[in-house]
């Protein structure tokens, strides 16, 4: 047992006898790096390519309903394919859930990098603003299977159903788990309004319209048709001109 | 001396989190085994959506990293700020409280992870209502341990319990940041966040729950378990404070080097990367700190167990914070990244540093807190051996996997197209898929052997009435 009262001879001997001295530094000293390299990317305006290039996002966001349906069960499109970023429909969402809860992030990212190699197997490098609406973001660690920042298009739904249904009897070598139960589960139009509605607290602009469609828009849809029309829509939203780098 | 600290100290929470931890790297390590079976035999899928890798694998994360590793960080942590302190945990409920409340999250991790019930933030899968039962546990954890420190009886605060104290609190920073998240549902919620920013900050977690978890907690273990096995003082109290600080202040910043070439912004990569470099001095510092420790000493690893679990870990350590910093390098990031280079690393210091610390802890605590010896001490070689060359072996297939599927991706025929395709580099995985799942099964095989001597000791212990006869022995020492 030491003497106690025996005056610290530097500071760091001032926190080795002095816890809360010692806890405070420490809470100071950990949140540095954090404060630096987080906040910035709030407030900048070059973190996010629409504020140089505004033309990228869909000019009708959060104004017009992406996709209404009239008393006939006909779909009303407002948006068209390369007309630039929006929400998620409340089916794409739907199929984003699906992502989410079955890890298919763990194994495909969602981020093709500036080489010369993967845009010629995935295409345009991915821009910030493009998960902009992506809570949380998609753009996974690892490439066990391919990157699917801009699959949308590249097969057909029919070929997207066989290999989620049974992935070896389109791609022999694939190690991709099959995903049969999605066949026997439907979307909930109640559920996905909850979604959208959560969504629009954390800052993705639905308007009501969008929100208010959502049971016509889902209704009689499996998961597997939710998962298809997401994969579909990944990378199709905005038409990337290739003369423009969009980034400083 | 030794037994009379049972009535001084609260050493059956210990006890109990010691037990516990065994039986999760069993779990855990399994879970991992059954996982990397299925990449090299996707028919063990079996089409049951319990089963299926997307939604085993966070379980597999989750019960190593909070699980094992949390059992293990709370009955060392307990132990060793009661050791270093000379007094009793500030409360005994609330250290019951912390345990019964940690199990409680991870038998909630296992029904639900396999549920599909995930945030799809790695390595904080869990919902936000466990979220905010974590971060409760977690603070009477933490507040204990603190009050335990102020109540102290000796006069400094020993290096260990620094090292536990900053995990402590970058945890709180980041588990609640990380996991701010708006309920749609019982178990269903989306990030705040949303693309790019939320990506910095998932990796400002992500890297530190690698970086403080996995490394500032297990360093604690380390300046407490290697001295104290050893039987002589930490080679130099300088180090420790350079180690100490600049880790602290240093790891934060690394999360940015998991986003090389994304679009995150360019200075916040490079700003990662430039720092993980500066980390490969303090990490050295602090393997070199644990290693010469031993000088004057290094016969002891021919006959001490314990010494060769906590050595060889140091050495894993040392390989890791070099791999690592060099990883985080654009030139280098831009092959490894997204290939299983980067799942060969994180198993070195997973397997090689954090379990090979652990193990090497539990069994120093084992003869200490059971007042035996252990059960079999040719269990504990032969565990030792597995462990070593089971980790050998996994990391060696990913380093060969890793670097060969960076390679594929990149590859050019001679008319300037793309050499393979995505699918042919997956066929070509399978060989280094089928030698990994070898491997980790060897690790599991040892892990077994170390949970059934542990249960044999714990038995010999109550045959022999040890732990009793140290029980009733008065408190004077």
């Amino acid at each position: 047992m030491a003497d106690k009262k025996t005056k610290p001879k530097t500071f760091q001997e001032w926190m080795e006898v002095n816890i809360w001295g010692l806890l405070v530094v420490l809470a100071l000293v950990l949140s540095v790096g954090g404060l630096v390299e987080i906040v910035p990317l709030f407030y900048m305006k070059n973190t996010m390519e629409h504020h140089t290039y505004p033309e990228i996002v869909w000019d009708k966001v959060g104004q017009e309903p992406i996709v209404s349906v009239d008393e006939n069960g006909q779909q009303q499109w407002n948006w068209k394919t390369g007309e630039g970023i929006r929400p998620y429909t409340p089916l794409e969402l739907a199929g984003r859930d699906v992502y989410q809860r079955e890890g298919c992030y763990l194994c495909h990212s969602q981020m093709i990098r500036p080489f010369r190699d993967e845009r010629e197997r995935y295409g345009h490098y991915s821009l910030a603003s493009e998960s902009m609406f992506d809570h949380p973001f998609q753009w996974g660690s690892k490439r066990t299977g391919p990157d699917l920042a801009r699959v949308g298009g590249k097969y057909s739904d029919e070929w997207q159903r066989q290999h989620m249904r049974a992935p070896r009897s389109v791609v022999p070598e694939s190690v991709m788990p099959g995903y049969p139960w999605l066949d026997d589960a439907y979307v909930n139009g109640k559920k996905m309004q909850r979604h959208m509605r959560g969504l629009r607290m954390v800052g993705v602009p639905y308007t009501d319209a969008d929100i208010e469609a959502a049971p016509a828009v889902v209704d009689g849809k499996t998961e597997l048709d939710a998962l298809v029309t997401y994969l579909q829509v990944l990378g199709t939203m905005v038409a990337l001109d290739e003369s423009k780098t969009y980034r400083d | 001396m030794e037994a009379s600290l049972e009535q001084k100290y609260n050493f059956d929470v210990v006890r109990w989190f010691t037990v516990m931890a065994v039986a999760y790297l069993v779990v855990g390590a399994a879970v991992g085994v059954y996982i990397a079976a299925e990449l090299a035999w996707p028919a063990l899928n079996l089409d049951i959506p319990y089963l299926s890798f997307g939604r085993l694998r966070p379980l597999h994360t989750n019960a190593v990293i909070f699980a094992f590793g949390g059992s293990t960080l709370m009955a060392t942590a307990f132990y060793t700020v009661q050791r270093t302190c000379g007094t009793r945990l500030w409360s005994d409920k609330m250290a019951w409280f912390t345990f019964w409340g940690w199990n409680l999250v991870i038998v909630l991790a296992v029904i639900t992870l396999p549920l599909g019930l995930t945030q799809s933030k790695e390595y904080a899968e869990l919902e936000w209502p466990i979220d905010i039962l974590i971060a409760v546990v977690w603070l009477s954890f933490t507040i204990n341990f603190l009050m335990t420190i102020a109540t102290r009886k000796t006069s400094h605060i020993y290096v260990s319990n620094w090292f536990f104290l900053g995990m402590m609190v970058m945890i709180v920073y980041l588990h609640v940041v990380n996991s701010l998240a708006i309920p749609v549902g019982l178990f269903k919620s989306y990030s705040v966040f949303s693309g790019v920013q939320d990506a910095m900050i998932q990796w400002w977690w992500g890297h530190n729950a690698v970086g403080f978890y996995l490394t500032a907690g297990f360093l604690g273990i380390m300046y407490y378990f290697v001295p104290k096995q050893a039987g002589r003082p930490i080679y130099s109290y300088r180090l420790s404070v350079i180690h100490f600080w600049a880790l602290m202040f240093g790891y934060v910043w690394l999360g940015a080097h998991h986003l090389q070439y994304t679009a995150l912004p360019d200075w916040t990569g490079s700003l990662g990367a430039a720092i993980s470099i500066a980390m490969i001095i303090p990490s050295w510092g602090g393997a070199v700190n644990g290693m010469m420790t031993l000088s004057g000493a290094w016969d002891r690893l021919r006959t001490d167990y314990v010494l060769r679990f906590l050595i060889i870990a140091l050495a894993f350590y040392a390989m890791s914070t070099f791999e690592g910093p060099v990883m985080s390098l654009k030139t280098v990031n831009a092959l490894s990244h997204y290939t299983d280079w980067t799942i060969g690393h994180v198993h070195s210091g997973a397997l090689g540093w954090v379990a090979g610390i652990s193990i090497g802890a539990i069994y120093h605590l084992m003869t200490r807190l059971y007042h035996t010896e252990m059960y079999s001490v040719r269990l504990i070689n032969f565990h030792f051996w597995t462990a070593t060359i089971g980790t050998v072996i996994y990391i060696v297939a990913m380093w060969v996997s890793g670097i060969m599927q960076g390679l594929m991706w990149r590859a050019y025929d001679e008319y300037g197209t793309l050499a393979y395709t995505f699918v042919e580099s997956v066929d070509a995985m399978h060989p280094y898929y089928a030698m990994r799942t070898v491997g980790g099964a060897i690790f599991l095989f040892g892990a077994i052997v170390m949970l059934f001597n542990v249960l044999m000791t714990v038995r010999k212990s109550l045959s022999e009435g040890s732990l009793n006869k140290a029980r009733a022995l008065p408190a004077t020492a």
